[in-house]
């Protein structure tokens, strides 16, 4: 992961003199929960015949986020033959494209692939994003979501998140004797890698803050514990040695600690273990149920659930451990409290009328909205840019659990493509 | 499903040989000859102190009500069992198996699974079992016994398992 990522080197700005600035009317708002997905033309890449297989990510990517609608490659009447001159913007007006993106890969001396590329408010006339990455030719993919990621940033003004990767339960087998595997892959569903065997279950896995760790719980030799994966070494470490069952393991924001449940005599409270030191603080003693912890983008506070009250409600509490407060107080069971990376909303499971849903709320416990609206839907999971959501769906009967994401305004549901049956997703940050 | 369909068949059989005994003219069936090479154990042989023994003759499992972890009434008079045979068999040690229906969260169902294979831990420790040879684990909604989305199967899969890890007959 790391050598890819120094792999790729984006170069300043490329730009055409004559081009007038950027106009800034080509715009598209992600806040608003019914917009018309902008109309953008993706020609295929000229140059090296990787570009057409380029630009096809890329139109997939941005059609996917439900805010871009690419045009189909058999509309366009005008033939891109050089992407340093200027378009014919009456040519591209013609078939209502608002935006246009030009492309071209080269191959170079030393093997590496050289990218090109060009975003254009066909409206404006003028270039928006001129950018060029070098790359190993196996790395392609990586290069057309980081495309993707640079569009989308220019048009929302929101950072993408295309150029991420997702870990998640892969499901096999009936459902009385699931068989369930650590599963990673990219945000598009390409490049699928089980990452256990499958003889011994896991659960609930976790990206820390570099995408190069993983905590998740595991069954393996009969004992559930929380246990870290190391995405360089492949390597498995039980995470402490404790006595009883841990789970439900998420990372804090630097990446130095992993705040957990840890089971003793029945009872579940949620403990912090620094990294560095491998020393544990409890953080809850209560007798009730505490778990699924997760800590504000700026690591001050943790959310959790707990059935204190007499039924399953969020509660946010300082990172130390004091100042404990629910704040879910809209109806029903509620329960898998996550933060949003941006801070401003916490994700969480409603149970209520028969039916698991996704909902939002901010920290408070205020503006309260359903997001989801299926049998059981699960354990949300957010986009670097919080704008946008995974999530588990199991159907009635165990008919088969899937994963879906979803806009965090609601709209734009879709499945996502795995491997076979899947749960837990964990979407990982922007790759470094 | 594939459970209850064998349960229907033995049914529908054993009512065939019912019926059969009350009919007064017995009849000739051919007799396959037994296995050669295998032990002929089809009639009920279960081993005094094996894990047949426990779930078949004593009980294995007990239930509980949505989201609880209490006891029943129902519960005690298996546990009571399962204490008695323990003291009959003082080397078996048990694993506990917690489990839960599918109405949960994962994490909070692996919590709930815990209380509950921790209920019928204390109560067998209550009456009598030593607590080092009981340990517990908590399998959430993981591992149904039954997959149907109504109360007849969550009512099944709500339980408290004690499973044999050492020291049974064989």
């Amino acid at each position: 992961m790391k050598k890819l990522a120094l792999a790729i080197l984006a170069l300043a700005a490329i730009s055409l003199g004559m081009v007038a600035p950027a106009s800034a009317q080509l715009r598209v708002d992600v806040t608003q929960g019914n917009i018309q997905p902008l109309p953008i033309a993706i020609p295929d890449f000229i140059g090296d015949p990787s570009g057409a297989q380029i630009a096809s990510v890329v139109r997939a990517d941005l059609d996917r986020s439900g805010l871009f609608r690419p045009l189909d490659p058999k509309s366009f009447v005008e033939q891109v033959k050089d992407i340093n001159t200027i378009p014919n913007f009456a040519n591209w007006r013609v078939i209502n494209a608002q935006a246009l993106v030009t492309g071209q890969v080269t191959s170079q001396p030393d093997g590496r692939l050289r990218l090109d590329f060009r975003l254009w408010d066909v409206a404006g006339g003028s270039q928006m994003v001129g950018l060029q990455y070098y790359t190993t030719p196996d790395n392609w993919r990586r290069i057309a979501h980081l495309v993707s990621d640079a569009i989308y940033q220019r048009i929302t003004g929101e950072k993408g998140y295309f150029d991420t990767r997702i870990v998640f339960i892969s499901e096999s087998g009936p459902a009385t004797n699931r068989k369930k595997r650590l599963a990673v892959m990219d945000e598009d569903g390409a490049n699928p890698k089980f990452l256990t065997s499958g003889s011994y279950m896991v659960l609930t896995p976790r990206f820390n803050p570099t995408a190069q760790m993983i905590a998740y719980m595991s069954y393996i030799a009969g004992k559930p514990r929380v246990y870290l994966f190391d995405m360089e070494t492949g390597k498995q470490e039980m995470l402490g040695n404790f006595p009883n069952m841990t789970f439900s393991p998420r990372f804090s924001p630097d990446g130095n600690k992993v705040v957990m449940s840890l089971e003793s005599g029945g009872n579940s409270d949620i403990y912090v273990m620094d990294l560095r030191t491998r020393s544990v603080s409890r953080l809850t003693s209560d007798p009730a149920i505490d778990t699924s912890p997760s800590y504000s983008p700026d690591g001050t506070q943790i959310a959790f659930e707990s059935d204190r009250g007499g039924s399953q409600q969020v509660y946010v509490m300082n990172a130390d451990g004091s100042n404990v407060h629910r704040i879910s107080f809209g109806g029903g069971k509620n329960g898998t409290p996550v933060w949003s990376p941006r801070g401003d909303l916490i994700a969480f499971t409603k149970q209520a009328g028969g039916a698991f849903r996704i909902g939002v709320m901010h920290p408070d416990g205020s503006g309260e909205r359903m997001i989801t609206d299926g049998w059981e839907d699960e354990g949300p999971t957010w986009a670097p840019n919080g704008r946008v959501l995974m999530f588990g769906r199991t159907e009635r009967g165990g008919r088969g659990s899937s994963v879906w994401s979803v806009d965090v305004t609601g709209r734009n549901e879709r499945r996502v493509t795995t491997p076979g049956a899947a749960s837990d997703p964990a979407w990982s940050p922007l790759i470094q | 499903m594939i459970k209850i369909s064998t349960v229907l068949k033995f049914a529908a059989v054993a009512s065939v040989l019912a019926l059969a005994a009350c009919t007064d003219k017995p009849k000739a069936v051919e007799t396959a000859p037994p296995p050669t090479s295998m032990s002929s154990s089809t009639t009920s042989s279960i081993v005094p102190g094996s894990a047949e023994d426990l779930r078949v003759n004593v009980g294995d499992t007990v239930h509980f009500d949505y989201d609880a972890y209490n006891i029943t009434d129902e519960d005690r008079s298996v546990l009571q069992r399962q204490a008695a045979w323990l003291a009959k068999y003082p080397s078996v040690r048990v694993t506990i198996e917690g489990h839960c229906d599918e109405r949960g969260t994962r994490e909070y169902n692996l919590a709930l699974g815990a209380r509950r294979a921790n209920s019928v831990k204390e109560y067998l420790v209550s009456v009598g079992v030593s607590a080092g040879r009981l340990d517990t684990i908590s399998y959430g909604k993981e591992r149904p016994i039954c997959t149907e989305s109504d109360e007849g199967c969550y009512a099944q899969n709500r339980r408290g398992v004690t499973t044999i890890t050492g020291g049974a007959n064989s």
